[in-house]
């Protein structure tokens, strides 16, 4: 009889090589616990963080801390429902008029994670003849709101606003709305989208336009609203999704929007209506971080700074590092050979970052994927800098001659 | 539109023997995924390819019935002749 279990045996081989190969599962470190934000306990060791896209430092901020202690005191630690029975305290609306407010909004919805916030709006917002037109190198969450969706789904080239010009043009006179899915910054390269060119695309063509903020939101833009904010496109963006998991450091996701059908998505939103929400705690923290985010744009300041602080170092040391700065940085490496013993080395040596193989990278090759904080100091940055050489020297990665 | 799954089919191969890791002895009834070993993104990745070639868009949700170079061929002239 066939074994249930079998379709495993090529990831169980695979990791057996990985872990044979560097000594250490790299999908199964243990931070023991944050002793900062950027430092962790980790086999036991401090260790420098450079890989949890904890970006502004926030998941340690006092006054998120406090505000989930009182939280907690006052309504105690679940709410054992979904948002549309019993799931929805005052503190659920308190926290999507906050975040619509901080876009200037007209409402927002607020998920049980970001990964549920891309696959409840894509899958919801486009019915069956209907298209989705999704950047090539889009997250997982968003392929798989697209395969929850009864819609057309087509791809276009990574950031490429003519390709995607060219494939909506090829849909001229179908039925059925289109909606364009991009992200703000692309979660494993840092590539940062050319907005203001697919938000004229959309203007052209009469699609609609959602972008995933995930890992822009609360690190560009004056406001910290994200890429469309940057390069002053807001009003074209019909949908902005978003997490608190990065730079506001807890947990959950959302969509606002000024389309008042938001309301009706509520209905018809099956990873928003069979689901738990967010716990009273976690509610309260985030609306003390956004209170952060709001009373200190010295963080993004500083951020800037750190990632073109250890985007210059790594390409000093003649690392293939992202080419723009952006607080995702990813090392491009040519082999796994090199990569397995170069990422097991920068722990070693006391570096956080994440190992990212193919293919959940873009071109067949390996990632180490770092993401810079604001609260990272020079000299940690530098530090991180000096292990990079050499564990980039003890891996081959890095000739001797590059000092 | 002049294309029929032979002349779609040629083509696909024609594209596929590029790839210098493509076994040489392929035909139509070759499957994708099994036969020339790609994953499911090297998959997306060459079918956007032979989109670019004959102006077609192959929505993904299709690709999930194709298994074979004739199935890919079939999808592609089928969609042609609908547009």
């Amino acid at each position: 009889m066939t074994s249930l279990f079998s379709k495993f045996e090529g990831t169980a081989s695979a990791l057996g090589a990985l872990v044979e190969a560097g000594g250490r599962n790299p999908f199964a470190v243990v931070i023991e616990k944050p002793i900062s934000s950027t430092v962790g306990l980790i086999e036991g060791r401090e260790t420098l963080l450079f890989g949890t896209n904890n970006y502004l430092g926030l998941s340690q901020s006092e006054r998120a801390i406090k505000a989930a202690q009182d939280a907690v005191s006052k309504y105690g630690v679940g709410t054992t429902g979904s948002r549309i029975a019993n799931g929805t305290q005052s503190l659920h609306r308190q926290l999507e008029q906050r975040i619509a407010s901080y876009f200037g909004r007209r409402d927002a919805m607020v998920f049980s994670t970001g990964y549920q916030a891309n696959l409840g709006m894509i899958s919801t917002l486009v019915g069956k003849d209907d298209y989705l037109i999704l950047d090539a190198d889009s997250h997982a969450s968003i392929y798989d709101g697209s395969r929850l969706s009864p819609a057309q789904v087509i791809r276009f080239r990574h950031n490429d606003a003519d390709d995607l010009h060219k494939r909506l043009k090829r849909l001229d006179g179908t039925p059925g709305a289109k909606l364009i899915v991009v992200e703000g910054i692309y979660s494993m390269t840092g590539n940062v989208a050319p907005i203001a060119e697919m938000a004229a695309v959309k203007r052209e063509t009469g699609a609609y336009l959602l972008v995933d903020e995930a890992h822009s939101f609360g690190v560009m833009g004056k406001k910290g609203l994200g890429v469309a904010e940057e390069a002053g496109v807001e009003a074209d963006v019909d949908f902005v999704v978003g997490t608190f998991s990065k730079s506001l450091g807890t947990v959950g996701g959302y969509c606002v929007s000024d389309h008042p059908e938001l309301e009706m998505v509520r209905l018809n939103c099956r990873p928003y209506m069979f689901t738990a929400s967010l716990p009273p705690e976690v509610i309260a923290a985030t609306m003390a971080a956004l209170e952060d985010l709001a009373d200190h744009p010295e963080l993004r300041t500083q951020l800037k700074e750190n990632a073109a602080r250890l985007h210059a170092g790594f390409h000093r040391i003649g690392l293939n590092a992202s080419r723009q700065v952006s607080p995702v940085i990813a090392v491009t490496l040519e082999t796994l050979e090199q990569a397995i013993p170069m990422w097991n080395r920068l722990l070693d040596l006391g570096v956080y970052v994440n190992l990212s193989l193919p293919p959940a990278t873009p071109d067949h090759r390996p990632l180490l994927r770092c993401s810079v904080m604001a609260t990272h100091t020079a000299a940690q940055i530098d530090q991180a800098i000096e292990i990079f050489r050499q564990a980039g020297l003890e891996a081959g990665a890095l000739k001797e001659t590059v000092a | 539109m002049s294309e029929t799954v032979e002349s779609v089919s040629a083509l696909i191969i024609q594209k596929l023997l590029a790839n210098p890791k493509v076994p040489r002895d392929i035909d139509g009834n070759c499957k994708i995924m099994e036969d020339l070993a790609f994953d499911s993104l090297a998959v997306m990745n060459f079918v956007m390819e032979v989109e670019d070639t004959l102006d077609v868009s192959v929505p993904l949700d299709k690709l999930a019935d194709i298994r074979t170079i004739n199935d890919l061929a079939k999808c592609i002239v089928d969609l042609k002749n609908k547009g």
